[in-house]
C-alpha cells in the first residue's frame, strides 16, 4: 500500500480496499468532492447542498414572525483521535457531526433551534421554531447575499483528512519510547494524539455569507512514575489550530522532556504554608489568572445583566499603568484564534484593559446592540448545537518593564507557579481560583523547594490591582485549554509575561 | 416508546459491521429531545429547542479496538463509515483484553419499569413550559431591592437508547426529565454575589416551581458582607448540596482505570478502612425514577446494587469490563448510579449548633484532587460559625488536606439526603480541616 496516497485521491477512487489511510470516513455520501483550504463558497454550497434561494427561504420563515436578525450556521466537523496506553497504541476513534442551527434575534431575546438534517424542509421547521421568539406576522423580501472575505490566520500546509492512521502510530510510540527511556522510575504512560477539521458555512439576514476551515490537533502525554511506595503523575500538552506538519521529533522531545521532568519534581515537592503571600506567575500557562480572574468578568453578556463585579468599571483605573490585557482572535495557529467568529463577525485584537484602564468588554452582537459599540468578534459557540454567547479567544497581558530575575529576586517569602490544571470564578463576587500543579517556594528572592497540588484564591479586581510587576518576557502557552461557560467548551489560549501579584491565598499546609 | 426502526438500524449495524470484517461489535442508537426556556424581567431572554439522533460503534477488529460516533444515520453513509472504520482499526495494535462482557455478565433483556419516562412528554403544551419559567421570576418580584437579576428557566428533555451487541444482549432505555431554575445575582455593595437554586422530577406533574427563585435570592442575599478569615485547622460542615464534589474525589480513585493506570491512592484498598464508622455508603440502580436508574452499564453489564462502603470500609471498586479483564477483576459497573447514605439523626441547622468553631461550607470554587496521592486544595464558601451560632459569611478561602485523612474525621452525618438526585448527598460534619485565609 503506498503511504503517500492522498485523502483527496482516495475519495475520488471511492474504493474502500485501498483504505487504511483514514480511520475517518470523510465526507461519506454528501455528493460532491472534498473541500480544501483552497475551496470557496460554491464548493461550500455544495457540501451543504444548499443554494442561495434556499437560505434566503430559511430566512425569511426565521423572520416570518418579527423578529429582527437571523442567521444560519452550518458545520461538518470530522475528529479522530488515536490512543496508546500500556506501550501500545491500542485504541482510536471518530466522530462525525453535521447540522445547521437557526438563531432569531428580537432586542436582546434569542430564539434557536438547530437539525441534523440539511434539507429545506427540515430547515423551514427549525427556522419556525427560531422565529417564535416574536410574535408578529412579517412578510420579507429575499436577502441579498453577498460573500464576505475573511483573513487566513490558521494556514496549514497538510491537512488532518489527509494524514492516515497509520502515519500518525509512529509518533504515539515514539513518545511513549522516549518517556520510558528517560528515567526508570516511569511506570505508566498514555499518549494521544487528537485531531479534528471543522467546515462552517454561515448566512445571516445583514446578507452576509460567509465560510471557515478550522483545524485543531491535540498532543496530550500522561506519565506516572513510582518511587518506593510513592507513586507520582503528570502531563503534558499542545494543541493548536495546525496540520499535520506540526509533529515533528522536536515536539516529541519537548513533551517527554516536560512530563518527565515534571513528575520527578513532584517527588520532592512539598506543600507550602496557607494564607495569603506574594505569587510569582511562569511566563506562558500562567495567563489562567487572566482568564479566570479578569477574562470571564471582561464577557459582556455578564456585564450587560449587571451581574459582573466590573459592570460600573468601564473608563476606569482598575490597574497599574504597565498593565495591558488582549483578548485576540488574530495570533497565527492558537488554539483559540478565529477567521470569523461564530456570528460571522471578523475576529480581532480586542484590548479590554489599556495602561491599566479598563476600555472594552468582550461582546456578541447582542452586547453590542445593548451598549452601542461595535461587536468585537467574540461570539463564539461550541457547535451548531448552541447560540452563540461572548467567550475569550486567546487572552493575555502584553510585556511589561521588569525582568524575570528582578521580579523573582523582589519577593521575600512568597511562591513561583508554573503549571496548572484548571481555574473557576464567580462573575459577581469576583472570586476566582486557580490549580497549581507545580511550582517553587520564594525564600528571600531565591527559587528553592518545589511545591505542588495547591489551589491559589483571589478576587478578580484586587488581583488586578495587585499585579505590581510585569515582565518583558510574554508567553503564550499553547496547551490544550477548553473553557466552559454555559454548558458550552470552546477552545482557548493564554498567555502572560512573569508577573508579580502582591497578595493572594494559598490553600497549603495549616501547621 | 420503542422506536423499530432505530433498533432495527442499531441491529443492521452490528451485522453490517460484523459482515465487514469485525469480529464482535457494540452498536448504540439514540435520540433526544429537548427544550430550554430562559426568563428575566418577565420576558423570554432564550428559547430553544432541539431533536437528535447518533449512533455509536465500538469495533472490535482482529484482537484490535476502536471507537466511532456520527449524527448521519442514512444507511449508505453508515455502510461507508463502518467499512472505513473497520479497516483503519487495523492498523491499531492488539490487545488481548478487548472483546465483549462475558455474556453472563450481561444485561438478559428482562424488561422492568424503573419509572424513568413520562409518557406526556409529547404532549405538554410550550405556554405551560414559559408559565413556569415566568412564575419561577415572577415570585421574586420586589422581594429586595437589592436584586440585580434573576433568571428563570424550565428545561425538559426526553432520551431513548438502544443497545445491541453482537454476542446477542439487546437493551433499551427511555426516561423524560424537567426541571425549573432560577439563578439570582444581587448588589451587595463592593460585591455581586450569586447563587441558584433548582428542582427536578421524572414527571411533568410532579415538578413544582414554587419557592425556587425566592430561595436563591435568599442564598445570594445571605452572602452580602462575606470576609476572609484566619487560616487555620478547624470544623467543616458541608450542606448536603455541596457534598457530592468532595465525594466525586473520593470515587474517582475507586475506578479500575485509574487503579489499573497507578492513579488510585484506593489501589489495594478493598476490606480497608478508609473512613470513619459513619459512612455506609450503597450504589442502587433499581431505584424508581431515580435519576442515575438502569437496568444496564455503557458495557452491557447488568446493573446490581452493591455495598461501596460499609461503616467506612472499603466494599468494592467501580470495574467495567475492559479494565476488569486487564485487572483480572470481576467487574461490578463501570460507573456510580444512584448513591444511598446511611443517614444521621440531625438536620442541618441541629448540626450547626453542634459546631465549636468552624465553616459551613455553601459551595466550591475550582480546585482539585490528586487520584493518585489523595491531595486535594478547593475554593470555599460559606458561614463562619462559633459556638453554634453562624456569625457572618466567609468567602476567598481554600480548604487542603489528603482524602487519606479527611475521611476519618468525618464526625457526622445529617437526615437530609437529596432525595431528587442521582447521589443522595446528605450534609456532612469533619473535623480538623485546614482552611486558608489570612
Amino acid at each position: 500500500m503506498n503511504n503517500e496516497f492522498s485523502r483527496r485521491e482516495f475519495i475520488r477512487t471511492g474504493s474502500v480496499s485501498l483504505a487504511g489511510m483514514a480511520i475517518l470516513p470523510s465526507f461519506l455520501s454528501l455528493g460532491c468532492n472534498r473541500i480544501t483550504e483552497q475551496s470557496g463558497l460554491e464548493e461550500y454550497y455544495a457540501h451543504f447542498n444548499v443554494d442561495r434561494e434556499m437560505l434566503q427561504k430559511v430566512m425569511a420563515e426565521a423572520l416570518s414572525r418579527g423578529g429582527d436578525y437571523c442567521d444560519l450556521y452550518f458545520e461538518h466537523s470530522l475528529s479522530n483521535n488515536v490512543g496508546l496506553q500500556d506501550k501500545q497504541v491500542n485504541s482510536a476513534g471518530s466522530n462525525i457531526d453535521y447540522g445547521v442551527g437557526v438563531r432569531v434575534l428580537k432586542g436582546d431575546q434569542t430564539g434557536y433551534a438547530f437539525s441534523e438534517e440539511i434539507t429545506l424542509d427540515a430547515m423551514k421547521k427549525v427556522a419556525k421554531t427560531a422565529a417564535s421568539i416574536a410574535n408578529e406576522n412579517k412578510k420579507f423580501p429575499p436577502i441579498n447575499l453577498q460573500e464576505r472575505v475573511h483573513p487566513e490566520f490558521c494556514k496549514i500546509k497538510t491537512s488532518w483528512e489527509d494524514v492516515s492512521i497509520k502515519q500518525k502510530i509512529p509518533y504515539l510510540q515514539k513518545l511513549n519510547d522516549k518517556v520510558f527511556s528517560l528515567d526508570d522510575k516511569v511506570a505508566k504512560v498514555q499518549v494521544y494524539l487528537n485531531d479534528s477539521s471543522s467546515y462552517i458555512l454561515f448566512a445571516n439576514s445583514e446578507g452576509v455569507v460567509s465560510f471557515d476551515y478550522r483545524p485543531m490537533v491535540s498532543f496530550i502525554a500522561v506519565c506516572v512514575m513510582e518511587k518506593g511506595d510513592r507513586r507520582e503523575d503528570f502531563f503534558a500538552s499542545r494543541s493548536m489550530r495546525i496540520g499535520y506538519e506540526y509533529i515533528n521529533e522536536e515536539l516529541l522531545d519537548e513533551i517527554a522532556n516536560e512530563v518527565v521532568e515534571g513528575a520527578n519534581k513532584q517527588f520532592e515537592a512539598v506543600k507550602p504554608k496557607a494564607g495569603q503571600m506574594e505569587v510569582v506567575l511562569a511566563a506562558g500557562g500562567s495567563g489562567i489568572l487572566l482568564h479566570e480572574a479578569m477574562g470571564h468578568a471582561f464577557e459582556a453578556d455578564f456585564n450587560r445583566k449587571g451581574t459582573s463585579i466590573f459592570s460600573d468599571k468601564m473608563g476606569q483605573k482598575v490597574g497599574e499603568d504597565f498593565v495591558n490585557i488582549i483578548d485576540d482572535g488574530t495570533n497565527p495557529n492558537y488554539r483559540g484564534t478565529l477567521n470569523i467568529d461564530d456570528e460571522g463577525i471578523l475576529t480581532q485584537k480586542t484590548k479590554m484593559v489599556e495602561n491599566g484602564v479598563l476600555t472594552s468588554y468582550l461582546h456578541d452582537r447582542i452586547s453590542a446592540k445593548h451598549y452601542n459599540v461595535a461587536p468585537t468578534g467574540n461570539g463564539r459557540r461550541e457547535s451548531f448545537r448552541y447560540a452563540p454567547i461572548p467567550r475569550m479567544r486567546n487572552t493575555y497581558m502584553e510585556a511589561g518593564p521588569h525582568s524575570r530575575e528582578d521580579i523573582i529576586s523582589s519577593v521575600k517569602d512568597g511562591i513561583y507557579v508554573d503549571t496548572f490544571t484548571n481555574g473557576q470564578v464567580q462573575i459577581g463576587a469576583g472570586d476566582f481560583t486557580f490549580y497549581v500543579k507545580s511550582g517553587y517556594l520564594i525564600e528571600n528572592g531565591k527559587l528553592t523547594q518545589p511545591i505542588k497540588d495547591v489551589n491559589l484564591i483571589g478576587n478578580g479586581p484586587e488581583a488586578l490591582r495587585q499585579i505590581s510587576m510585569v515582565g518583558n518576557d510574554l508567553k503564550i502557552d499553547c496547551g490544550t485549554g477548553t473553557c466552559g461557560k454555559g454548558g458550552q467548551g470552546v477552545p482557548v489560549s493564554m498567555g502572560l509575561p512573569t508577573v508579580k501579584v502582591t497578595q493572594l491565598t494559598v490553600g497549603g499546609t495549616n501547621a | 416508546m420503542k422506536d423499530n426502526k432505530k433498533m432495527e438500524l442499531a441491529q443492521w449495524a452490528s451485522k453490517y459491521a460484523k459482515e465487514n470484517g469485525a469480529k464482535e461489535v457494540s452498536v448504540s442508537v439514540s435520540d433526544s429531545k429537548e427544550s430550554e426556556v430562559e426568563v428575566r424581567k418577565q420576558k423570554i431572554e432564550k428559547i430553544q429547542e432541539s431533536i437528535q439522533s447518533g449512533l455509536s460503534l465500538k469495533l472490535y477488529v482482529n484482537g484490535k479496538y476502536s471507537t466511532h460516533s456520527t449524527n448521519r444515520l442514512d444507511k449508505n453513509d453508515l455502510e461507508k463509515f463502518i467499512k472505513e472504520a473497520i479497516l483503519g482499526t487495523n492498523y491499531l495494535a492488539e490487545d488481548q483484553y478487548r472483546s465483549l462482557p462475558d455474556r453472563h455478565l450481561c444485561y438478559d433483556g428482562t424488561e422492568k419499569d424503573l419509572k424513568l419516562f413520562d409518557s406526556r412528554y409529547d404532549s405538554i403544551d410550550p405556554r405551560q413550559k414559559i408559565d413556569l419559567a415566568m412564575q419561577v421570576e415572577a415570585e421574586t418580584t420586589g422581594m429586595d431591592e437589592r436584586i440585580i437579576s434573576v433568571s428563570g428557566s424550565y428545561n425538559d428533555g426526553s432520551y431513548r437508547s438502544y443497545l445491541v451487541l453482537s454476542n446477542g444482549v439487546e437493551g433499551f432505555k427511555e426516561s423524560t426529565s424537567y426541571s425549573v431554575s432560577a439563578s439570582a445575582s444581587i448588589n451587595g455593595g463592593d460585591s455581586r454575589p450569586s447563587d441558584y437554586h433548582y428542582k427536578t422530577a421524572r414527571f411533568w406533574d410532579q415538578l413544582s416551581g414554587e419557592g425556587v427563585g425566592k430561595y436563591a435570592v435568599e442564598r445570594a442575599l445571605r452572602k452580602i458582607g462575606a470576609k476572609t478569615i484566619k487560616s487555620g485547622k478547624m470544623q467543616m460542615l458541608i450542606e448536603n448540596r455541596s457534598v457530592g464534589r468532595v465525594l466525586s474525589s473520593l470515587l474517582q480513585p475507586m475506578y479500575a482505570y485509574n487503579i489499573q493506570q497507578k492513579r488510585s491512592f484506593l489501589d489495594g484498598k478493598i476490606g480497608h478502612k478508609i473512613a470513619s464508622d459513619l459512612l455506609s455508603i450503597t450504589d442502587n440502580p433499581f431505584i424508581e425514577s431515580g435519576r442515575n436508574s438502569r437496568l444496564y452499564d455503557r458495557d452491557g453489564l447488568a446493573a446490581r446494587k452493591m455495598t461501596v462502603i460499609e461503616n467506612g470500609i472499603l466494599q468494592t471498586y467501580y470495574i467495567g469490563d475492559y479494565y476488569g479483564k486487564k485487572l483480572d477483576m470481576e467487574p461490578t459497573s463501570s460507573s456510580a448510579s444512584n448513591l444511598i447514605f446511611e443517614p444521621g439523626d440531625k438536620d442541618l441547622s441541629a448540626l450547626t449548633k453542634e459546631m465549636n468553631e468552624g465553616i459551613l461550607v455553601t459551595g466550591f470554587n475550582g480546585g482539585n484532587s490528586n487520584s493518585a496521592t489523595g491531595d486535594f486544595s478547593v475554593g470555599v464558601e460559606g458561614f463562619y460559625v462559633k459556638k453554634g451560632e453562624m456569625l457572618h459569611p466567609v468567602s476567598g478561602m481554600n480548604i487542603s488536606g489528603n482524602h487519606k485523612e479527611i475521611w476519618n474525621n468525618l464526625v457526622a452525618i445529617g437526615n437530609d439526603p437529596l432525595t431528587d438526585r442521582g447521589w443522595q448527598t446528605p450534609s456532612m460534619m469533619f473535623e480538623g480541616i485546614g482552611f486558608s485565609g489570612l
